[in-house]
């Protein structure tokens, strides 16, 4: 297992070294550039800062200095668009943000998710799990774009109990509208996913064992039964749960608050060359991780899987 | 002593489409320390049978009727008294024992939690007891393959390590629902000779659930012959291999085939089995019976004594159905096997003759995982 974790780890440095050359390649193979604004600037300044930036040289050149800076320097470089910050503090002040609240959110999506799938499953065809089913439909086809500014309307601007933007880290009643906004559809997600999971796993044959043996069905389903409905689920998380801590550009324009989601977006629109490539190796490198991470947790439950 | 009474019982499952009766008015009893059989092809009821009992249908499955077990009904039981029962007094072996044990659990835990849960024992000594038990059933090494998970154990050793689990708490009544079915044909005959060994130690009854006749002739007293989801004949295991007094066992029996046999073509029961959603009104077997008769299709005929301990379910006349049966087989390997049967122990006789009926050969000791 640990030689496995050592390969997959030695396997992911020439895959991000991949995922950089071909983000970089194609972010200059599109027409136009962070400096192509709506209103031309004067032929002699562009000359200046792109020689500034070093888009004059061949590509191949400005890949291997971005590769020097980020693998010695571990520096992304200044952002193109706000010369007065660099890729790492853009990072560095929007990533806890986007981290704490889709932490949350993942924690949040994945405990309800979870428990709605489970109570959906051993009390199937009931009353009990077309309300889960229901819970679940309703969270799936509301999009979080109608569900921000929902929240907003109900807890801010009508019972005023909740701040209607922005961030703080010492108040978590910053935190309540961007975790229910981010967490619902993924929440539903988990639960159809664990429901019909858990649906096939008892009426397998090893829980019909479990119950002929005289067990309690709460024990049945705890300790014979959890687990190996659990792991289509977590497949399911390893990417949701990176795609949730890097952030949600509709959250953090609704709710204000700071996180990377916006920066990406804006950095694409903006064609900041440097953010890009700096929240795309974040999202690159995470995804790796969580894969292996995923990789592992099935090993631990599934014993006929070995690496 | 009766241990356990069925009466009337049946089996009807819900379904989108229609009601399947799986199984229709069985009256059964099985005496403390008996072995009984329960013969039919697949979907004759005969697995659903085994579940009513132990209160496993599936969530649209309904049982009626009564199940007296130790002077207690346990049918439709609460779960709490079921669970006192399951494991404690009746225990049940499944036909794929792969996909039975927990593939994600260690024998030593799956085992343990039987006796931690009915025996209060500790961790330490349930696993103890269970390496005990491991070593009854001849395990090798069981000490440290208790450590294993399923996977890594064979075919028949799952199967061992199944049967081990269920003689935990020592039970009254053992069900075994086509133990050898998933099994090869060498394997079989050797869990065959280990379930009747450890049947006979511990002293208790068993129902042997198969649609296997040489591993009835080898190893049970009585036999049920189901069909249709109800039991067309029944009585003690040498009368019904040498005559048959219903067309269908007569047609089972029939259809094994047999070292003497001369004609190429293997002989079968003509037809399919009926359709359990659409039950006919009449004889189940009606389609496919070459004693059919007036009346055969519009009366179901009704389960009657007919000679000592022998019953039949048949409107054709005992007289005519073995007169025809005597005719046609001279000397089948098969009566010879029940013959010398069940009081011997050279038991591997009569599963050798189902041995032939799966038409299959293993080289001996291809249990043992390397």
């Amino acid at each position: 297992m640990f030689a496995f974790i050592l390969r997959r780890l030695a396997v992911a440095i020439p895959t991000l070294l991949l995922l950089i050359v071909f983000s970089f390649v194609l972010m200059h193979l599109a027409p136009g550039g962070p400096f192509t604004g709506e209103r031309a600037l004067p032929p002699q300044v562009l000359a200046n800062l792109e020689a500034q930036y070093g888009l004059n040289d061949p590509l191949w050149l400005q890949i291997w200095n971005y590769l020097v800076s980020v693998v010695i320097h571990f520096d992304f470089g200044p952002s193109f668009v706000y010369p007065d910050r660099t890729v790492n503090q853009l990072i560095a002040n929007g990533f806890p943000v986007t981290l704490t609240y889709g932490g949350l959110s993942f924690l949040a999506a994945v405990i309800l998710g979870v428990s709605l799938g489970v109570v959906a499953a051993i009390w199937h065809n009931s009353w009990v799990d077309y309300l889960a089913v229901g819970i679940s439909i309703g969270a799936q086809v509301l999009p979080n774009f109608v569900m921000a500014p929902l929240l907003v309307l109900v807890f801010t601007l009508w019972y005023r109990w909740l701040p209607g933007g922005g961030w703080s880290f010492n108040d978590p009643s910053f935190w309540v509208m961007p975790v229910i906004a981010l967490s619902t559809s993924y929440m539903a997600s988990i639960a159809r996913i664990t429901r019909s999971s858990m649906l096939e796993v008892l009426g397998s044959n090893h829980i019909r064992t479990a119950r002929a043996k005289g067990m309690p069905e709460h024990r049945v389903i705890i300790r014979h039964a959890l687990k190996p409905a659990m792991l289509p689920v977590i497949s399911y998380l390893g990417p949701v749960f990176v795609s949730m801590i890097t952030g949600s550009v509709v959250i953090d324009i609704y709710f204000s608050t700071g996180g990377i989601g916006k920066a990406f977006v804006d950095s694409a629109l903006n064609r900041d060359y440097a953010v890009m490539m700096g929240v795309t190796i974040l999202v690159g490198a995470l995804t790796i991780l969580f894969n292996l991470i995923v990789d592992v947790l099935y090993a631990w439950i599934d014993p006929k899987i070995r690496y | 002593m009766t241990l356990l009474t069925l009466t009337d019982l049946s089996v009807r499952f819900q379904t989108n489409d229609a009601e399947v009766r799986a199984v229709n008015d069985v009256n059964l009893s099985v005496a403390a320390g008996e072995t009984l059989g329960i013969v039919g092809e697949s979907g004759s009821g005969k697995s659903q049978l085994s579940f009513a009992i132990m209160g496993l249908l599936a969530r649209n499955g309904r049982a009626s009727g009564s199940v007296m077990f130790d002077g207690q009904e346990i049918l439709n039981a609460p779960v709490k008294l079921l669970n006192r029962i399951r494991a404690e007094q009746i225990a049940m072996i499944f036909q794929d024992p792969m996909t039975s044990l927990n593939p994600y659990m260690r024998v030593a835990d799956q085992m343990a939690e039987v006796l931690t849960l009915h025996k209060g024992l500790s961790k330490r000594d349930a696993v103890a007891e269970s390496v005990r038990m491991l070593d009854a059933v001849r395990i090798p090494d069981a000490k440290g393959r208790i450590r294993l998970f399923p996977h890594e154990f064979s075919g028949g050793m799952r199967q061992r390590v199944m049967i081990a689990m269920a003689l935990l708490c020592r039970p009254k009544l053992l069900i075994a629902d086509e133990p050898t079915t998933a099994l090869d044909v060498t394997v079989q005959a050797q869990i065959m000779a280990l379930l009747s060994d450890l049947q006979r130690d511990f002293g208790m009854a068993m129902i042997l659930i198969t649609h296997d006749l040489g591993v009835v002739a080898g190893s049970c007293e009585r036999v049920a012959v189901m069909y249709g989801g109800r039991i067309r004949e029944t009585g003690p295991v040498r009368p019904i291999f040498a005559d048959p007094t219903h067309p269908y066992t007569q047609g089972l029996l029939d259809a094994i085939p047999r070292v003497d046999q001369d004609d190429e073509e293997l002989r079968a029961i003509p037809g399919q089995p009926p359709n359990m959603s659409r039950p006919p009104s009449g004889c189940a077997f009606e389609p496919r019976c070459p004693y059919r008769r007036e009346g055969c299709a519009s009366i179901d005929p009704p389960l009657e004594a007919f000679a000592p301990g022998r019953a039949r379910a048949c409107h054709a006349p005992v007289a005519e159905v073995a007169a025809r049966h005597m005719r046609a087989d001279p000397q089948p390997d098969l009566v010879a096997a029940g013959d010398a049967l069940p009081a011997d122990d050279t038991l591997p006789a009569g599963a050798v003759a189902g041995a032939g009926a799966a038409g299959a050969t293993q080289t001996p000791g291809s249990e043992a995982k390397p």
